[in-house]
Protein backbone atom coordinates (compact mmCIF):
# COMPACT_ATOMS: atom_id res chain seq x y z
CA UNK A 1 0.00 0.00 0.00
CA UNK A 2 1.19 3.52 -0.40
CA UNK A 3 0.15 6.35 1.46
CA UNK A 4 -2.14 9.36 -0.40
CA UNK A 5 -0.58 11.76 1.67
CA UNK A 6 0.86 14.77 -0.15
CA UNK A 7 5.11 15.03 0.49
CA UNK A 8 4.47 18.83 2.34
CA UNK A 9 2.22 16.60 4.38
CA UNK A 10 4.84 13.43 5.09
CA UNK A 11 7.52 16.33 5.82
CA UNK A 12 5.82 17.70 8.17
CA UNK A 13 5.52 14.34 10.05
CA UNK A 14 8.98 13.69 9.16
CA UNK A 15 9.63 16.81 11.36
CA UNK A 16 7.10 16.39 14.16
CA UNK A 17 8.29 13.05 15.24
CA UNK A 18 12.12 14.23 14.78
CA UNK A 19 11.31 16.91 17.09
CA UNK A 20 9.37 15.24 19.62
CA UNK A 21 11.70 12.25 19.99
CA UNK A 22 14.79 14.25 20.35
CA UNK A 23 13.01 16.18 22.72
CA UNK A 24 12.77 12.65 24.76
CA UNK A 25 16.33 11.97 24.52
CA UNK A 26 17.00 15.44 25.78
CA UNK A 27 15.16 15.76 28.63
CA UNK A 28 16.48 14.50 31.10
CA UNK A 29 20.12 15.04 30.24
CA UNK A 30 18.69 18.68 29.73
CA UNK A 31 17.34 18.74 33.27
CA UNK A 32 20.47 17.56 34.91
CA UNK A 33 22.96 21.04 35.45
CA UNK A 34 20.05 23.38 34.22
CA UNK A 35 18.49 22.67 38.02
CA UNK A 36 22.35 22.47 39.24
CA UNK A 37 23.30 25.80 38.11
CA UNK A 38 19.75 27.22 39.40
CA UNK A 39 19.99 25.68 43.01
CA UNK A 40 24.51 25.67 43.24
CA UNK A 41 24.52 22.18 44.59
CA UNK A 42 24.77 18.58 43.19
CA UNK A 43 22.29 17.58 45.71
CA UNK A 44 18.97 19.20 44.14
CA UNK A 45 19.95 17.86 40.64
CA UNK A 46 19.94 13.92 41.52
CA UNK A 47 16.23 14.06 42.76
CA UNK A 48 15.57 15.89 39.41
CA UNK A 49 16.91 13.53 37.61
CA UNK A 50 14.73 10.33 37.66
CA UNK A 51 11.61 9.13 36.50
CA UNK A 52 8.69 9.39 38.92
CA UNK A 53 8.57 5.22 39.92
CA UNK A 54 5.01 5.28 38.66
CA UNK A 55 5.66 6.34 34.90
CA UNK A 56 8.74 4.51 34.97
CA UNK A 57 6.56 1.32 35.99
CA UNK A 58 4.34 2.12 32.67
CA UNK A 59 7.21 2.97 30.34
CA UNK A 60 7.88 -0.75 31.47
CA UNK A 61 5.67 -2.18 29.49
CA UNK A 62 5.72 -0.16 26.38
CA UNK A 63 7.99 -1.94 24.51
CA UNK A 64 5.95 -5.47 24.88
CA UNK A 65 2.48 -3.46 24.64
CA UNK A 66 3.22 -1.26 21.76
CA UNK A 67 5.59 -4.65 19.29
CA UNK A 68 2.52 -6.69 19.75
CA UNK A 69 -0.06 -4.50 19.18
CA UNK A 70 2.16 -4.06 15.40
CA UNK A 71 2.67 -7.53 15.54
CA UNK A 72 -0.20 -9.59 15.87
CA UNK A 73 -3.07 -7.58 13.58
CA UNK A 74 -0.12 -8.24 10.48
CA UNK A 75 0.23 -11.40 11.04
CA UNK A 76 -3.52 -12.87 12.27
CA UNK A 77 -6.00 -12.05 9.57
CA UNK A 78 -9.97 -13.42 11.27
CA UNK A 79 -10.86 -15.63 8.37
CA UNK A 80 -14.32 -17.00 8.32
CA UNK A 81 -13.70 -20.35 9.56
CA UNK A 82 -10.91 -21.18 12.70
CA UNK A 83 -9.34 -23.62 10.42
CA UNK A 84 -8.86 -20.64 7.82
CA UNK A 85 -7.72 -18.79 10.45
CA UNK A 86 -5.20 -20.81 12.23
CA UNK A 87 -3.28 -21.83 8.28
CA UNK A 88 -2.80 -18.34 7.22
CA UNK A 89 0.79 -18.24 5.74
CA UNK A 90 1.42 -15.63 7.46
CA UNK A 91 0.16 -16.33 10.83
CA UNK A 92 2.18 -19.85 10.47
CA UNK A 93 5.22 -17.84 8.98
CA UNK A 94 5.09 -15.72 11.87
CA UNK A 95 4.47 -18.51 14.52
CA UNK A 96 7.93 -20.14 13.04
CA UNK A 97 9.61 -16.95 12.81
CA UNK A 98 8.85 -16.41 16.57
CA UNK A 99 10.47 -19.65 17.61
CA UNK A 100 13.43 -18.48 16.08
CA UNK A 101 13.57 -14.93 18.14
CA UNK A 102 12.89 -16.59 20.87
CA UNK A 103 15.71 -19.03 20.02
CA UNK A 104 18.36 -16.79 18.77
CA UNK A 105 17.18 -13.21 20.10
CA UNK A 106 18.61 -12.46 16.09
CA UNK A 107 17.15 -9.70 13.93
CA UNK A 108 19.02 -11.03 10.83
CA UNK A 109 18.22 -14.86 11.75
CA UNK A 110 14.04 -13.85 12.53
CA UNK A 111 13.66 -12.18 9.26
CA UNK A 112 15.58 -14.65 7.53
CA UNK A 113 13.73 -18.18 8.75
CA UNK A 114 10.39 -15.99 8.70
CA UNK A 115 10.93 -15.24 4.99
CA UNK A 116 11.92 -18.62 4.19
CA UNK A 117 8.85 -20.43 6.31
CA UNK A 118 6.91 -17.82 4.11
CA UNK A 119 7.41 -18.32 0.77
CA UNK A 120 7.66 -22.15 1.51
CA UNK A 121 4.43 -21.92 2.53
CA UNK A 122 3.17 -19.99 -0.01
CA UNK A 123 4.37 -22.94 -2.64
CA UNK A 124 3.10 -25.47 -0.61
CA UNK A 125 -0.34 -24.55 0.22
CA UNK B 1 42.94 13.92 26.64
CA UNK B 2 42.60 9.77 25.86
CA UNK B 3 40.18 10.42 23.04
CA UNK B 4 41.67 7.68 20.22
CA UNK B 5 40.98 5.01 22.96
CA UNK B 6 37.99 5.53 23.92
CA UNK B 7 36.38 6.17 20.44
CA UNK B 8 38.06 3.32 19.42
CA UNK B 9 36.81 0.87 22.19
CA UNK B 10 33.08 2.67 21.85
CA UNK B 11 33.10 1.81 17.89
CA UNK B 12 34.60 -1.91 18.57
CA UNK B 13 32.03 -2.07 20.98
CA UNK B 14 28.93 -1.95 18.57
CA UNK B 15 30.50 -4.00 15.98
CA UNK B 16 28.88 -7.24 17.05
CA UNK B 17 25.87 -4.64 17.02
CA UNK B 18 26.14 -4.17 13.04
CA UNK B 19 24.65 -7.60 12.61
CA UNK B 20 21.14 -6.68 13.55
CA UNK B 21 21.14 -3.11 12.74
CA UNK B 22 21.87 -3.30 9.10
CA UNK B 23 18.88 -6.00 8.28
CA UNK B 24 16.25 -3.67 10.26
CA UNK B 25 17.51 -0.46 8.48
CA UNK B 26 17.26 -2.12 5.08
CA UNK B 27 13.97 -3.56 5.87
CA UNK B 28 13.05 0.17 6.48
CA UNK B 29 14.10 1.24 3.57
CA UNK B 30 12.40 -1.43 1.37
CA UNK B 31 8.94 -0.38 3.14
CA UNK B 32 9.71 3.37 2.97
CA UNK B 33 9.99 2.73 -0.98
CA UNK B 34 6.91 0.30 -0.71
CA UNK B 35 4.65 3.30 0.93
CA UNK B 36 5.39 5.57 -1.69
CA UNK B 37 7.88 7.72 -0.08
CA UNK B 38 10.21 9.67 -1.87
CA UNK B 39 13.98 8.41 -0.55
CA UNK B 40 14.43 11.76 0.43
CA UNK B 41 11.57 11.46 3.03
CA UNK B 42 13.10 8.04 4.05
CA UNK B 43 16.39 9.34 4.89
CA UNK B 44 14.83 12.50 6.46
CA UNK B 45 13.31 9.68 8.99
CA UNK B 46 16.62 8.19 9.55
CA UNK B 47 18.33 11.21 9.88
CA UNK B 48 15.66 13.37 12.05
CA UNK B 49 14.15 10.41 14.28
CA UNK B 50 17.23 8.05 14.17
CA UNK B 51 14.92 5.04 15.76
CA UNK B 52 13.99 2.32 14.09
CA UNK B 53 11.08 1.06 15.45
CA UNK B 54 9.29 4.48 15.59
CA UNK B 55 10.29 4.82 11.81
CA UNK B 56 8.74 1.80 10.70
CA UNK B 57 5.58 1.72 12.39
CA UNK B 58 5.47 5.56 11.37
CA UNK B 59 5.73 4.18 7.50
CA UNK B 60 3.00 1.40 8.06
CA UNK B 61 0.55 3.45 9.08
CA UNK B 62 1.62 6.54 6.39
CA UNK B 63 0.90 3.46 4.22
CA UNK B 64 -2.12 2.60 5.68
CA UNK B 65 -3.38 6.37 5.79
CA UNK B 66 -3.59 6.49 9.02
CA UNK B 67 -4.40 9.86 11.14
CA UNK B 68 -1.66 12.24 11.08
CA UNK B 69 -2.22 12.44 15.54
CA UNK B 70 -2.31 8.86 15.46
CA UNK B 71 0.72 8.32 13.32
CA UNK B 72 3.09 10.89 15.21
CA UNK B 73 1.84 9.70 18.66
CA UNK B 74 2.22 6.15 17.49
CA UNK B 75 5.78 7.16 17.27
CA UNK B 76 6.58 9.21 20.67
CA UNK B 77 4.69 6.26 22.30
CA UNK B 78 7.05 3.92 20.99
CA UNK B 79 10.01 6.62 21.57
CA UNK B 80 9.22 7.32 25.62
CA UNK B 81 12.00 4.69 26.49
CA UNK B 82 14.19 6.79 26.08
CA UNK B 83 12.76 8.82 28.77
CA UNK B 84 14.52 6.36 31.04
CA UNK B 85 17.76 6.21 29.15
CA UNK B 86 18.13 10.10 29.36
CA UNK B 87 17.30 10.27 33.51
CA UNK B 88 19.76 7.34 33.89
CA UNK B 89 22.79 8.55 31.28
CA UNK B 90 22.12 12.31 32.52
CA UNK B 91 24.54 12.29 35.59
CA UNK B 92 27.44 11.04 32.98
CA UNK B 93 26.88 14.09 31.00
CA UNK B 94 26.81 16.74 34.04
CA UNK B 95 29.40 18.75 33.40
CA UNK B 96 29.78 19.07 29.52
CA UNK B 97 27.82 22.63 28.05
CA UNK B 98 24.06 22.60 27.03
CA UNK B 99 25.32 22.67 23.79
CA UNK B 100 27.68 19.00 24.13
CA UNK B 101 24.63 17.86 26.06
CA UNK B 102 22.27 18.38 22.85
CA UNK B 103 24.56 16.91 20.52
CA UNK B 104 25.17 13.77 22.80
CA UNK B 105 21.40 13.17 23.23
CA UNK B 106 20.98 13.30 19.89
CA UNK B 107 23.00 9.68 19.16
CA UNK B 108 21.15 8.56 22.50
CA UNK B 109 19.69 4.73 20.98
CA UNK B 110 18.39 1.81 23.29
CA UNK B 111 22.55 0.12 22.37
CA UNK B 112 24.39 3.68 22.77
CA UNK B 113 22.62 3.41 26.32
CA UNK B 114 23.27 -0.01 27.16
CA UNK B 115 26.63 -0.45 26.23
CA UNK B 116 27.98 2.94 27.81
CA UNK B 117 26.15 2.72 30.42
CA UNK B 118 28.01 -1.15 31.19
CA UNK B 119 31.17 0.42 29.84
CA UNK B 120 30.82 3.54 32.54
CA UNK B 121 29.59 1.14 35.39
CA UNK B 122 32.75 -1.00 34.98
CA UNK B 123 35.27 2.06 35.10
CA UNK B 124 34.04 2.69 38.01
CA UNK B 125 34.22 -0.54 39.53
CA UNK B 126 37.45 -0.50 38.48
CA UNK B 127 38.23 2.90 39.94
CA UNK B 128 36.20 2.71 42.84
CA UNK B 129 33.97 4.76 41.90
CA UNK B 130 30.11 5.36 43.63
CA UNK B 131 28.79 3.98 39.96
CA UNK B 132 25.48 5.98 39.31
CA UNK B 133 28.35 9.11 38.28
CA UNK B 134 27.32 11.17 41.28
CA UNK B 135 30.22 11.73 43.11
CA UNK B 136 31.11 13.53 46.04
CA UNK B 137 33.59 16.92 45.75
CA UNK B 138 36.24 14.94 46.06
CA UNK B 139 36.61 12.80 43.34
CA UNK B 140 35.11 15.73 41.27
CA UNK B 141 38.34 16.77 39.66
CA UNK B 142 39.05 12.77 38.61
CA UNK B 143 35.00 12.72 37.53
CA UNK B 144 35.50 15.97 35.36
CA UNK B 145 38.45 14.36 33.43
CA UNK B 146 36.85 10.91 32.80
CA UNK B 147 33.36 12.73 31.80
CA UNK B 148 35.60 13.96 28.41
CA UNK B 149 37.08 10.23 27.90
CA UNK B 150 33.39 8.93 28.38
CA UNK B 151 32.13 11.43 26.11
CA UNK B 152 34.33 9.87 23.82
CA UNK B 153 33.06 5.87 24.44
CA UNK B 154 29.38 6.82 23.87
CA UNK B 155 30.09 8.97 20.49
CA UNK B 156 31.92 5.85 19.56
CA UNK B 157 29.05 3.56 19.90
CA UNK B 158 26.54 6.32 18.98
CA UNK B 159 28.02 7.98 15.66
CA UNK B 160 29.06 4.40 14.47
CA UNK B 161 26.01 3.05 14.28
CA UNK B 162 24.04 6.51 13.12
CA UNK B 163 26.22 5.67 9.71
CA UNK B 164 25.44 2.24 9.73
CA UNK B 165 22.18 3.09 10.18
CA UNK B 166 22.10 6.03 7.20
CA UNK B 167 23.56 3.57 5.08
CA UNK B 168 21.67 0.57 5.54
CA UNK B 169 18.05 2.69 5.02
CA UNK B 170 19.95 3.65 1.18
CA UNK B 171 21.07 0.51 0.61
CA UNK B 172 17.03 -0.85 1.50
CA UNK B 173 16.05 2.14 -0.62
CA UNK B 174 17.96 0.90 -3.75
CA UNK B 175 16.97 -2.56 -3.18
CA UNK B 176 13.45 -1.72 -2.44
CA UNK B 177 12.99 -0.34 -5.79
CA UNK B 178 13.87 -3.79 -7.96
CA UNK B 179 12.01 -6.25 -5.64
CA UNK B 180 8.78 -7.48 -7.15
CA UNK B 181 5.42 -7.55 -4.90
CA UNK B 182 4.70 -10.99 -4.79
CA UNK B 183 7.88 -11.42 -2.99
CA UNK B 184 5.93 -10.36 -0.14
CA UNK B 185 8.76 -8.26 1.26
CA UNK B 186 5.89 -6.17 3.44
CA UNK B 187 6.16 -8.94 5.77
CA UNK B 188 9.66 -7.97 6.84
CA UNK B 189 8.29 -5.38 9.38
CA UNK B 190 6.32 -7.72 11.85
CA UNK B 191 9.00 -9.56 11.55
CA UNK B 192 11.55 -7.17 12.65
CA UNK B 193 8.72 -6.28 15.25
CA UNK B 194 8.32 -9.99 15.95
CA UNK B 195 12.78 -10.17 16.55
CA UNK B 196 12.12 -7.20 18.77
CA UNK B 197 8.53 -8.36 21.22
CA UNK B 198 10.84 -11.93 22.25
CA UNK B 199 13.36 -10.81 23.84
CA UNK B 200 11.11 -7.69 25.64
CA UNK B 201 8.41 -10.43 26.93
CA UNK B 202 10.34 -11.77 29.57
CA UNK B 203 8.30 -12.30 32.98
CA UNK B 204 4.66 -12.67 33.52
CA UNK B 205 3.56 -8.68 33.82
CA UNK B 206 5.57 -8.22 30.20
CA UNK B 207 4.14 -11.43 28.74
CA UNK B 208 0.75 -10.10 29.62
CA UNK B 209 1.47 -6.69 28.61
CA UNK B 210 2.48 -8.54 24.91
CA UNK B 211 -0.35 -10.96 24.92
CA UNK B 212 -3.20 -8.84 26.03
CA UNK B 213 -1.69 -5.89 23.54
CA UNK B 214 -1.42 -7.94 20.07
CA UNK B 215 -5.01 -9.84 21.12
CA UNK B 216 -6.88 -6.35 21.73
CA UNK B 217 -5.08 -4.56 18.60
CA UNK B 218 -6.63 -7.74 16.69
CA UNK B 219 -10.09 -7.34 17.86
CA UNK B 220 -10.05 -3.58 17.78
CA UNK B 221 -8.60 -3.37 13.94
CA UNK B 222 -11.49 -2.57 12.55
CA UNK B 223 -11.37 0.69 14.60
CA UNK B 224 -11.28 3.62 12.28
CA UNK B 225 -8.26 6.11 12.51
CA UNK B 226 -6.37 3.25 13.17
CA UNK B 227 -7.22 3.57 16.58
CA UNK B 228 -6.84 -0.31 16.94
CA UNK B 229 -3.01 -0.39 17.33
CA UNK B 230 -3.13 2.48 20.23
CA UNK B 231 -6.12 1.06 22.07
CA UNK B 232 -4.16 -2.43 22.13
CA UNK B 233 -1.20 -0.69 23.00
CA UNK B 234 -2.78 0.73 25.93
CA UNK B 235 -4.75 -2.22 27.37
CA UNK B 236 -1.54 -3.97 26.91
CA UNK B 237 0.28 -1.39 29.11
CA UNK B 238 -2.52 -1.38 31.78
CA UNK B 239 -2.92 -5.15 31.76
CA UNK B 240 1.21 -5.19 32.37
CA UNK B 241 0.79 -3.16 35.40
CA UNK B 242 -1.95 -4.67 36.62
CA UNK B 243 -0.45 -8.59 36.36
CA UNK B 244 3.03 -6.93 38.29
CA UNK B 245 0.50 -5.61 41.07
CA UNK B 246 -0.82 -8.84 41.50
CA UNK B 247 2.23 -10.56 42.13
CA UNK B 248 3.18 -8.77 44.92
Amino acid sequence: MTTSYPATTVWAVVLAIGVLTFAIRFSFIALFGGLERRSGEAEGSASAGTVPPRISAALRYVPPAVLAALVFPAVVTIEPTVVGTLTNERLLAGAVAAVVAWRTESVLATIGVGMGALWALQFLL
Amino acid sequence: MNVPTELRAGVRDALPLFLGIVPFAVVFGVAAVDAGLSALQAVGLSVFVFAGASQLATIELLADDATLAVVVLTAVVINLRMLMYSASIAPYFRSLAGRSKAFLAYFLTDQAYALSVAHYGALDDATGGSGSGESDASAAETDALSTADRRWYYLGVGVSLWVVWQLGTVAGLVLGTGVPESWGLDFTVPLVFLALLVPAMNDVPTITAGVCGGVVAVVAAGLPLNLGLLVGATAGIVAGLLAERGRR
